[in-house]
């Protein structure tokens, strides 16, 4: 498990998602108004790339006639075969006791930490005056 | 930070050199152009197109995602999706290490329009586009003839226009047509279809004028994806019973993505009512179940899924292996990756059958 900065902070607005490689393994990243989180890219259906499914809600029902929408944008289905997963925790809504794909810890660090500690930024230069998201993987 | 997002997950060891026998190209109006007669153009400009549905502005049900197509489908230099043979190339031909995919247009085609000779018209002009921007320039690809299927007359002319030419390799109808596709109006386009060589595929979708179910329309677009099998049932029983089979002995049709797991059910049960009923269709010589083993294929998507995947290959086992052709459906947005789409127990023997040996047999593929 090492600790791999990612992008910038202002790379991923909120509402915006980003792939990234790490250790040659796609892994989307999205900002939910503010708060990093890094799912497995790859659909564990049927292997369709999450990063480029529509972002949506959840819609449940107590009762047939009854709809009810909730946690807009927080929800990413994949752009093949639509099933729905929480971003959150990675949490297939389809099949949740059996399905969810990997979810990665990430954090927000101030540049001027990173060019200190033990962080891997391969593909570009950190600068100490930027905040990076940093996966955990 | 470059990525190869859709490299093959899993790619197997072996090359199959898989046959793809349902890809959707995309036929844009404008390509008609030059294939129509100026009053046939004219026509489309002026009256466009009539199904025969009463939501002739749109789908009678709405669709999951736009174009129904994968969101990663649409081409980056623009345009719909499957309307940009390179990206086809790139997304399907060269990323799966196909063989061959075998082309299934679908609207605009003129398919089963209320007009017979303007649907004559256009189907005339889509087999054209498929030779000019797609088989031609991708030997790989293949053409199906797009028939008017509501004028068997007009059919039967396209199909002899296109019998010996090897870039078609079957005829193409779509599964809802104004009467059930066993009757005697549809016999003629049949009968061209043996003369000439080439099996019929008979895709899901077109709309008939006919609600989808028995009790009318359905609420929702899951029903429509569930009519899909429940419609081809009829199809099939429909050729059987109207002894279809008797008159033309070679005649071999593809059903094309209404799946297969309901196949073995229907055959039990019309062979046990046959048995108690032939009187009534005494032209039908023998068990409903061995007209299906000897004149129907089917093709994988949208590929089951069961809870217990050995359901999965008793099904294939009834059907039996010979006969199953595997399918994507690309660009749409029930896609099955060939590299994880099939049965993991399957044989080697199998996987090359469904892959590509059952396909390259049927159509005639080297």
């Amino acid at each position: 498990m090492a600790r791999h900065v990612v992008a910038p902070v202002d790379d991923i607005p909120p509402g915006g998602r980003k792939l990234v490689e790490i250790n040659g393994r796609a892994v989307v990243v999205f900002n939910l108004a503010g708060e990093f989180f890094a799912l497995n890219n790859r659909c564990p259906h049927r292997g369709g790339s999450l990063c480029h499914g529509k972002l949506t809600g959840l819609v449940q029902s107590s009762e047939p006639g009854d709809y009810r929408y909730s946690r807009k944008g927080e929800i990413i289905r994949c752009p093949w075969h639509s099933w729905e997963f929480d971003i959150r925790t990675g949490q297939s809504w389809c099949d949740p006791g059996k399905v969810r794909t990997r979810r990665y810890e990430v954090s927000v660090e101030a540049g001027a930490r990173l060019v200190e500690g033990p962080y891997r930024a391969e593909s570009f230069p950190v600068s100490v005056e930027n905040d990076y998201v940093v996966v955990e993987a | 930070m470059n990525i190869e997002v859709r490299q093959p997950l899993r790619a197997p060891k072996t090359r199959y050199g898989i046959v793809d026998c349902d890809v959707h190209p995309k036929l844009l109006l404008e390509d008609f152009r030059p294939h129509l007669s100026n009053q046939w153009w004219a026509h489309l400009q002026t009256y466009g197109l009539r199904p025969r549905h009463g939501f002739a502005k749109t789908y009678p049900m709405p669709k999951i995602t736009p174009q129904a197509a994968r969101r990663d489908a649409w081409p980056p230099t623009g345009g719909l999706p499957g309307s940009d043979l390179d990206f086809l190339r790139a997304q399907l031909l060269d990323l799966y290490d196909m063989d061959y995919g075998i082309l299934n247009p679908l609207s605009p085609t003129g398919q089963g329009d209320q007009n017979p000779d303007f649907s004559a018209a256009m189907a005339h002009a889509a087999n054209e586009i498929q030779l000019k921007r797609w088989t031609r320039r991708e030997q790989r690809l293949k053409s199906s003839v797009v028939v008017p299927y509501e004028n068997p007359e007009a059919s039967v002319e396209e199909i002899r226009r296109r019998a010996g030419n090897r870039d078609f390799a079957q005829v193409f109808m779509l599964s809802r047509t104004a009467e059930a596709h066993g009757r005697r109006r549809y016999w003629p386009i049949y009968r061209a279809a043996v003369e000439a060589g080439l099996p019929v595929g008979i895709h899901v979708f077109g709309y008939a004028g006919w609600p989808l179910t028995n009790s009318g329309w359905p609420s929702f677009y899951i029903e429509e994806m569930t009519e899909h099998a429940t419609g081809q049932q009829a199809v099939v029983a429909s050729m059987i019973f109207e002894g279809l089979f008797e008159q033309y002995r070679d005649l071999k049709i593809v059903l094309i993505e209404s799946g297969f797991g309901w196949l073995p059910a229907l055959g039990w049960r019309l062979d046990k009512h046959w048995e108690r009923m032939r009187d009534e269709v005494p032209h039908v010589k023998r068990p409903p179940s061995e007209y299906i083993r000897e004149h129907f294929w089917v093709s994988t998507q949208p590929m089951e899924e069961a809870d217990e995947p050995e359901h999965v290959i008793d099904a294939m086992k009834w059907i039996g292996f010979d006969r199953i052709l595997f399918a994507s459906d690309y660009p749409h947005w029930d896609f099955d990756d060939p590299f994880l789409a099939l049965p993991p127990s399957l044989t080697e023997e199998q996987r090359r059958m469904i892959y590509a040996g059952n396909a390259k047999k049927l159509y005639g593929l080297a």
